[in-house]
């Protein structure tokens, strides 16, 4: 047998006996006999130290953020991420149980999630947040059929054109069976405020922006969201929560919902996942709301407990009328951003926006002063748009030369920059790692 | 040590060592929150002095508090691990959770996915710089290609529902196509997981539910009432949820196929089959599995999992895109010629993928059909040792990975229903099984005890579900007031959810 599996021979033959049956196969005879063990072309088992060596051997062969020096974001972020993350969330009761169904003997789940919760409406200024969503592209598009469930008449959405791309993407094809228009980014060079004065009117059920958005700009909503309102809508804003360390949260100009990409509160790059949709907004949309919730009670004792709640919105209870598929989540990434807000508390996490701030000021202070180089972002956080003398493809080929993963390549997505290199820098950017690509980029 | 074993040791001992007794008082003891123990000026974090010229600060923008708690680093961990400590989980013990397969999750996947050349690369990052991690992607959609018998794979479903959506879309994609814009209805049976139906809403169809007959198997009279030129797919759990394997199946596929229809396969229930059939020799044309289950990629406390799609060779073109491709020597990331678009950032979550891909190398074409063997195997001994107690819901036919039992007997004779059998052997150290699903049978307890347990564990677990049933003869009232010694007891539902506190707030403490 395989040592993942902990049955003998001897085992085998007793318990085929006890169940009545003269040999394995004969479980099986209710499958037809013709499609039964057919040939799967898969390699030969390895043990655990050749699995090890296969595996290092493909990691090799990725540039990683241990070994270069990275200064691409766009939706993903390379921050600090304490020790008491990783050491915490990979506690054997912590990454092997289930969804805490049993609320009993799962409490340790359930009583951080509820802590996960309480952290992200501090930071975003909302009455609630879920247990979790997929990723930020996920939540966007439970965030825009909420918007459809719970404005009257609403029947379309407006997205910003500086929404992440793949948002805007997944919401699409999220919507499509739903017959529910998308509309705003048909020119992704226009302004909001442009597209608001095309689109905007009493049809509109929510309205989407980003806030950095995906070029990196920081803006005050307020007059935005006067206008969503006005026309009777939902204003959804997509949140970077680092940003949230030092930035007023979305409630301070009168979001309704906020989402966002919650990787960064002490999740791996991974490679794009699993990531953390970040989901919360005014409790009058709550039961509206997908995805799971914490909820506070009392055990038959009078003692505090915490449980899974207005399940009734959910699809094991409410099946085709549910708010939502979702059943798995996030939980564990969720647990990650809880370590990390605890670890770094009230002052770390503005102390982290403010490093973030500052190095990306001195970066694109530094890359402005370059010949050929112009910076297109006016007031940003950590992430702006350099144009480029050359294509950025060629400019991050020689970088990654240098032992540098420079930033997006902004030509696919925003044609108007056909040079536009998206530059994110972090708190894990050194003041040398910044003098170096702004040496290299010099050199080009 | 944490509670769980320790209770289960307390109640198997009437002895129990002072050690273990005060493990579960620390265990049991309640642990504020982390707003209840934050100290003002309290640091958990250290981080480095700005290294750079500062920048003014935009002011009109910033804000003025964040009120999150100051907790020390000491106490950060303290804290975690008391909490952790209330958890019931997989390297406990059973998990018995019917349809979740909650197996033994290896630790060398959790190795794997600690390599910095796996964590630490970056979604964005070209191509050309991450081959290793596309590399993987597309040897592992190749596997589930294999294992499957549908060719056409894409790994970035995050989750088992997700892949759903993915699939009915695909199917969608696939009629329309084809000018057949007509088809509004998924057929669905009975017994059938709650995210189907919640996806086909979804994804805009009408739902029309199928009646299961006395074998458990889908009744087909009712399936050819139902199916018209209106079906645009069935969406088939097979094994099903009762943990039968449909004895129908090339039938049923060829009703769906005659009218028109695809045939979805709901994947949650793979580990029953693996290597033993392929759903694609059997007819269905698009499936998704999940990673979580079936490739023990770890549960998380609710999430991460993933679930990637299979589709037959010809559907291939209308997959979410991009798909990971191999151009000469070179992987590449590419968009299916009629993709239904894209369904998350980025490419799936990878990290899962690399597990998944650990345990598939792992077990290796010579192993793998052991899992399935031994899974079916676990759960006939299990389901043998109980059956004179418990009442199997189809008493006459053997089962797959899962089994279920009728409750209603318990309920008459004794006054004790399902839910408290469950929380009664919280008591004896176990998870309790899945209860009160599939809807179609009262009272039930759906078992799935998985390929990693022992024979032992087994003979032990069946040993406290027949003494919890000769308690609900002799004392009933000790199954109802259960779980006894956990460090909550039942919890008040009703209250939680008619006044919802679902944040901390100084008040509600």
């Amino acid at each position: 047998m395989h040592r993942f599996i902990p049955i003998t021979d001897t085992d085998r033959a007793a318990m085929l006996k006890t169940i009545g049956v003269n040999s394995v196969d004969d479980l099986f005879n209710d499958v037809p006999e013709d499609a039964q063990y057919p040939q799967i072309n898969l390699p030969p088992a390895l043990s655990e130290m050749e699995l090890m060596h296969t595996l290092r051997g493909l990691a090799n062969q990725n540039a990683h953020a241990g070994a270069y020096a990275y200064f691409l974001g766009a939706g993903a972020y390379n921050h600090f991420v304490p020790a008491t993350v990783p050491h915490l969330i990979f506690r054997t009761e912590f990454y092997t149980a289930y969804t805490p169904y049993q609320p009993e003997i799962s409490q340790g789940t359930l009583q951080t999630i509820f802590e996960y919760q309480s952290m992200l409406c501090d930071l975003t200024g909302m009455d609630a947040a879920n247990a979790s969503h997929y990723d930020a592209a996920t939540a966007a598009a439970e965030a825009a059929v909420m918007a459809i469930n719970s404005v009257r008449n609403g029947n379309k959405i407006i997205v910003s054109p500086t929404l992440h791309p793949h948002y805007r993407a997944t919401m699409r094809t999220y919507l499509e069976g739903q017959k529910i228009p998308i509309v705003g980014d048909e020119n992704v060079s226009m302004s909001l405020d442009a597209v608001l004065d095309k689109h905007l009117d009493n049809q509109t059920a929510g309205v989407l922006v980003a806030n950095p958005d995906f070029l990196g700009n920081v803006r005050d909503l307020k007059p935005i969201a006067d206008r969503v309102h006005a026309a009777g809508a939902l204003l959804i804003v997509s949140a970077y929560p680092i940003a949230l360390g030092m930035y007023q949260p979305p409630s301070a100009y009168d979001a309704d919902i906020v989402f966002g990409e919650g990787q960064a509160l002490g999740n791996a790059l991974g490679f794009g996942g699993p990531y953390l949709g970040i989901f919360a907004c005014k409790e009058k949309y709550l039961r509206r709301m997908a995805g799971r919730l914490i909820g506070q009670t009392t055990d038959t004792q009078g003692r505090r407990g915490f449980v899974l709640t207005l399940q009734a919105r959910e699809q094991h209870i409410r099946r085709e009328k549910a708010t939502s598929n979702i059943c798995t989540n996030e939980a564990l990434n969720a647990l990650a951003a809880c370590v990390y807000m605890a670890t770094l508390g009230k002052q770390g996490l503005r102390q982290v926006a403010e490093l973030c701030y500052h190095k990306a000021h001195y970066a694109a202070q530094e890359i402005a002063k370059l010949d050929g180089y112009r910076v297109a972002t006016n007031e940003f956080f950590n992430e702006f748009v350099v144009e480029c003398p050359r294509p950025v493809a060629e400019i991050n080929h020689m970088l990654y030369e240098k032992g540098i993963i420079g930033g997006y390549d902004l030509s696919n997505d925003y044609p108007h920059f056909k040079n536009g290199m998206l530059l994110a820098v972090t708190e894990m950017n050194t003041r040398e790692q910044i003098d170096t690509l702004v040496k290299a980029l010099r050199e080009m | 040590m944490t509670f769980a074993n320790v209770t289960r040791f307390v109640n198997a001992s009437v002895n129990a060592s002072p050690l273990l007794q005060t493990m579960s008082i620390v265990a049991n003891k309640p642990e504020p929150l982390l707003y209840e123990m934050s100290n003002p000026g309290a640091i958990g974090y250290s981080l480095p002095a700005c290294d750079v010229p500062t920048t003014e600060l935009p002011n009109r923008l910033l804000r003025n508090d964040l009120p999150l708690p100051e907790v020390a680093e000491v106490d950060v961990v303290r804290h975690f691990t008391r909490l952790s400590q209330k958890n019931y989980c997989v390297d406990l013990g059973i998990y018995p959770l019917g349809s979740c397969t909650m197996k033994y999750n290896p630790k060398i996947n959790e190795e794997a996915i600690r390599l910095f050349g796996l964590s630490q690369v970056h979604p964005m990052q070209t191509p050309e710089t991450a081959q290793g991690a596309l590399q993987l992607m597309y040897e592992l959609q190749n596997y589930l290609g294999e294992i499957s018998g549908l060719p056409g794979v894409t790994l970035q479903p995050a989750a088992g529902a997700q892949g759903e959506l993915v699939g009915i879309l695909i199917i969608r994609a696939y009629h329309l196509a084809r000018g057949d814009s007509a088809r509004s209805e998924v057929l669905i049976p009975d017994s059938a997981h709650g995210t189907n139906p919640a996806t086909s809403a979804m994804a805009g169809y009408q739902v029309v539910q199928v009646k299961s007959d006395a074998r458990g198997n889908m009744d087909l009279d009712d399936l050819r009432a139902k199916v018209s030129n209106k079906t645009a797919a069935i969406m088939f759990t097979n094994p099903n949820t009762l943990g039968l394997f449909e004895e129908h199946v090339r039938e049923v596929n060829q009703i769906i196929h005659d009218a028109g229809g695809l045939v979805y396969g709901d994947g949650a229930n793979l580990n029953a089959i693996i290597g033993i059939a392929r759903p694609g020799d059997l007819g269905f044309d698009v499936m998704h599995t999940n990673l979580h289950k079936t490739f023990s990629v770890p549960h998380g406390g609710g999430g991460p999992g993933s679930g990637p799609v299979m589709v037959r060779a010809d559907l291939a073109q209308f997959l979410p895109s991009p798909i990971v491709a191999k151009e000469r020597n070179t992987y590449v990331f590419e968009n299916p010629a009629h993709s239904i678009g894209r369904i998350k950032s980025f490419w799936g979550n990878f990290l899962a993928l690399v597990r998944a891909y650990a345990y598939i190398r792992s077990y290796g074409k010579e192993y793998l059909k052991e899992i399935a063997e031994v899974s079916v195997l676990n759960a006939n001994y299990l389901l043998a040792l109980m059956r004179e107690t418990y009442n199997p819901q189809i008493p006459e036919r053997l089962c797959k990975h899962e089994f279920v039992l009728n409750g209603t007997r318990f309920k008459k004779d004794f006054g004790v229903s399902t839910l408290d059998v469950a929380k009664r052997i919280i008591d004896y150290g176990y998870y309790p099984p899945t209860i009160y699903f599939p809807l179609i049978v009262p009272e039930c307890l759906m078992i799935e005890p998985t390929e990693t347990q022992s024979k032992a564990s087994l003979d032990e677990f069946a040993d406290a579900l027949l003494k919890i049933a000769e308690e609900a003869r002799t004392n009933p009232q000790l199954l109802r007031d259960a779980p006894h010694d956990t460090p909550v007891t039942r919890m008040d539902d009703v209250k939680a959810a008619r006044e919802p506190i679902l944040r901390y707030r100084p008040s509600a403490a």
